[in-house]
């Protein structure tokens, strides 16, 4: 009798836990919805007035070309060339920014690390300030400049901090350290560039830091989602490794054959190298990286193999609707989507810690 | 011969931590790791499966050299459980386990797998929590999740660093017979270091006592765990009862300092 009963409990184990992982990839599925949905809805907010109808057949008939779609000459015009490449780059840059965000907590099992610990905005900064007050009467094409130099210093400071941090063993606190260190050096050079810089290079610089998605291009938006395409399927492949990294450290990693110390240097270079591919377009979008991992282990726990899709997903619906508020709250002004994601994001954040019961640290 | 460890040396920097240790075990048998703290229990048990490189000696599992293993084909052979389990982010009892799967895993979890994980939870006795988050159990709770996880990687060879120190009487006496089991019908062999003598005795094929660095004394019970070899050791007097088959110690005093030296020499 007894063993009879168990025997039920153990198929029930079985059962539970598939169910489990079986609602994480139904969330997951919903929130992509989500997804396409708010950015059509995105797309049909500005200036000139288009339906939803009208922007659903202005996306879909390029997007399915043989499917005989009608739209307007109009539509396409405003759709594709107007509104479209800012939410794509909406899109790509949050699922970026939250993708390697998470990646970077798993490997330091450490809540508060995001490339941005390691300098990567800093350094951004600084190579966009250099290029924007010093390089400005250099070349022509100054656009080019302030990206290709924004992500060299980026990738430079974060090897910085990361040489820097290994001297005394690769670890959150040892990371965290290192980078505020090299972060205050930074924005005070940056700062040093604004003191010197005229009028017009100071607006320019400022604007830049606050991070925004005005002026994506679709070049843009193809540099970005190639730089995705081919960084995303490694993280996806360590999501075990990371796993077992996040549950227990190096030497239980080393217990269980994962190789701790080769996957941290190889998601740190992926992670870094997303993350300055991003913001070298958009300048400093902090918050994504930090918070949509969270929310996403609020959410549906801690599995990387759920966590890295789910948190892309969450970090363009993140900057994508902050993105929309921003450009249509105060329109015709628009606000950096970095100042309105702190302003949104921040309180729904601090109301998911204080609802959800799960601590972490 | 499944686990030969031969003329092992280690240092942390320069400090040397072992010295000289020489260790046989048979396919089935269950040793114990005695000793005082900072004896080097812990460090013995990395050195076997990896985790810790040993300055000279080798190492052979299964006849294979450990430092020629790659780690994949070692977490399938040897399954290891820390002695102090680090915080994790919110992460299930079940998650938890599974990740002894992962030596066998491409990226799929198989029904197989799944079936594992679920047996040893039920087998633990902690079908309750299995979804759970394993940074709400108890001290005990975890000591017995981490188990399930070193025994969800099948392995020939178990490395347990004191799985017992914070186990109530019952659990720790489930566990024991859950490892002495498995190494007598599966013929996995079992290094073990613990604190309890008595437990020791009673589980153990083999006693090895570690004392400053070198193996003092290694054996059967019956053989070792005598009042000398407790009071070199440890520094404690004892007497040493064996009226219930394996013998059982009664710890009386610790010596002073002067004498525990003295004991030390004559010893
Ligand atoms: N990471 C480390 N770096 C330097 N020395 C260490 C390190 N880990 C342990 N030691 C030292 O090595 C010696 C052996 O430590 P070990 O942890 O192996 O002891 P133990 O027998 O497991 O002790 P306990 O019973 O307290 O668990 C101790 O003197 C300890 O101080
Ligand atoms: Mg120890």
């Amino acid at each position: 009798m007894a063993t009879e009963a168990r025997e039920i409990e153990f198929a029930e184990i079985k059962e539970l836990y598939t169910r489990f992982t079986a609602r994480k990839v139904v969330f997951i599925l919903g929130s992509l919805g989500a997804l396409v949905a708010l950015s059509l809805y995105a797309t049909t907010l500005g200036s000139a007035r288009l339906g939803i109808g009208e922007v659903s057949s202005a996306v879909f008939a390029r997007i399915f070309p043989f499917a005989g779609i009608e739209t307007t000459s109009f539509a396409d015009v405003v759709v594709w060339h107007l509104r479209l490449p800012r939410i794509a780059m909406g899109i790509v840059a949050g699922a970026g920014l939250a993708v390697s965000g998470a990646a970077m907590q798993g490997i330091m099992r450490n809540p508060l690390v995001s490339p941005f610990t390691i300098g990567v905005s800093s350094g951004a900064a600084l190579g966009a300030s250099l290029a924007i007050v010093l390089g400005f009467s250099l070349v022509g094409a100054e656009k080019a400049v302030v990206v290709t130099n924004a992500f060299l210093c980026a990738l430079l400071t974060a090897f910085l901090v990361y040489g820097l941090a290994r001297m005394r063993g690769v670890t959150g606190e040892s990371l965290i350290l290192a980078g505020i260190a090299v972060m205050y050096f930074a924005s005070a050079a940056t700062s040093l560039l604004q003191y010197l810089a005229t009028e017009e290079e100071l607006q320019a610089v400022v604007f830049w830091l606050f991070g925004s998605l005005t002026g994506a291009t679709w070049e843009n938006v193809l540099v970005v989602t190639v730089i995705l395409f081919f960084c995303l399927p490694f993280l996806m492949r360590y999501s075990w490794d990371l796993n077992v990294m996040a549950s227990g450290g190096d030497e239980v990693a080393t217990s269980l054959g994962v190789n701790a110390a080769r996957v941290r240097i190889i998601t740190l270079i992926v992670a870094t190298f997303i993350t300055a591919g991003i913001i070298c377009f958009t300048g400093i979008i902090g918050f994504v990286c930090l918070v949509a991992p969270h929310i996403t282990r609020l959410l549906i726990g801690a599995d990387h193999r759920f966590l890295f899709p789910c948190s892309c997903i969450l970090g363009a619906i993140l900057l994508v609707g902050a993105d929309t508020v921003g450009r249509t709250v105060f329109s015709p002004v628009v606000i950096p989507v970095g100042i309105v994601l702190s302003f949104i994001g921040v309180p729904f954040f601090v109301f998911l810690l204080m609802t959800r019961r799960k601590e972490y640290f | 011969m499944i686990i030969e460890v031969k003329r092992l040396h280690f240092s942390y920097g320069h400090r040397p931590v072992l010295e000289d240790i020489t260790l046989e075990v048979e396919k089935g048998e269950v040793v114990t790791l005695v000793g005082p703290n900072g004896s080097g229990k812990t460090t013995l048990l990395k050195c076997l499966n990896k985790i810790l490189k040993p300055k000279k000696g080798t190492v052979l599992l299964m006849g294979k050299d450990v430092s020629k293993m790659n780690l994949k084909e070692l977490a399938r052979l040897s399954g290891y459980v820390p002695q102090n389990g680090v915080r994790t982010f919110p992460s299930t009892v079940f998650d938890i386990v599974l990740l002894g799967r992962r030596p066998y895993i491409d990226w799929r979890v198989s029904s197989r797998d799944k079936e594992i994980v679920a047996g040893l939870l039920r087998l633990m006795g902690l079908e309750e929590m299995a979804l759970r988050d394993f940074n709400e159990l108890s001290g005990g709770e975890k000591q017995k999740v981490l188990i399930a996880r070193a025994f969800a990687q099948e392995p020939e060879i178990l490395l347990l660093d004191e799985p017992t120190s914070n186990l109530d009487l019952k659990h720790q006496l489930e566990v024991m017979n859950l490892v002495s089991s498995t190494a007598k019908e599966k013929g996995v062999a079992a290094i073990i270091s613990m604190h309890d003598l008595n437990l020791a005795s009673r589980f153990s094929d083999k006693m090895v006592f570690l004392r400053e660095r070198r193996i003092y004394a290694i054996g059967s019970p019956e053989e070792v765990l005598t009042p000398d070899n407790v009071r070199a050791v440890y520094g404690v007097e004892a007497v040493v009862n064996k009226d219930s088959g394996r013998p059982y110690i009664i710890p009386l005093e610790p010596l002073q300092a002067s004498k525990a030296a003295a004991a030390t020499k004559t010893a």
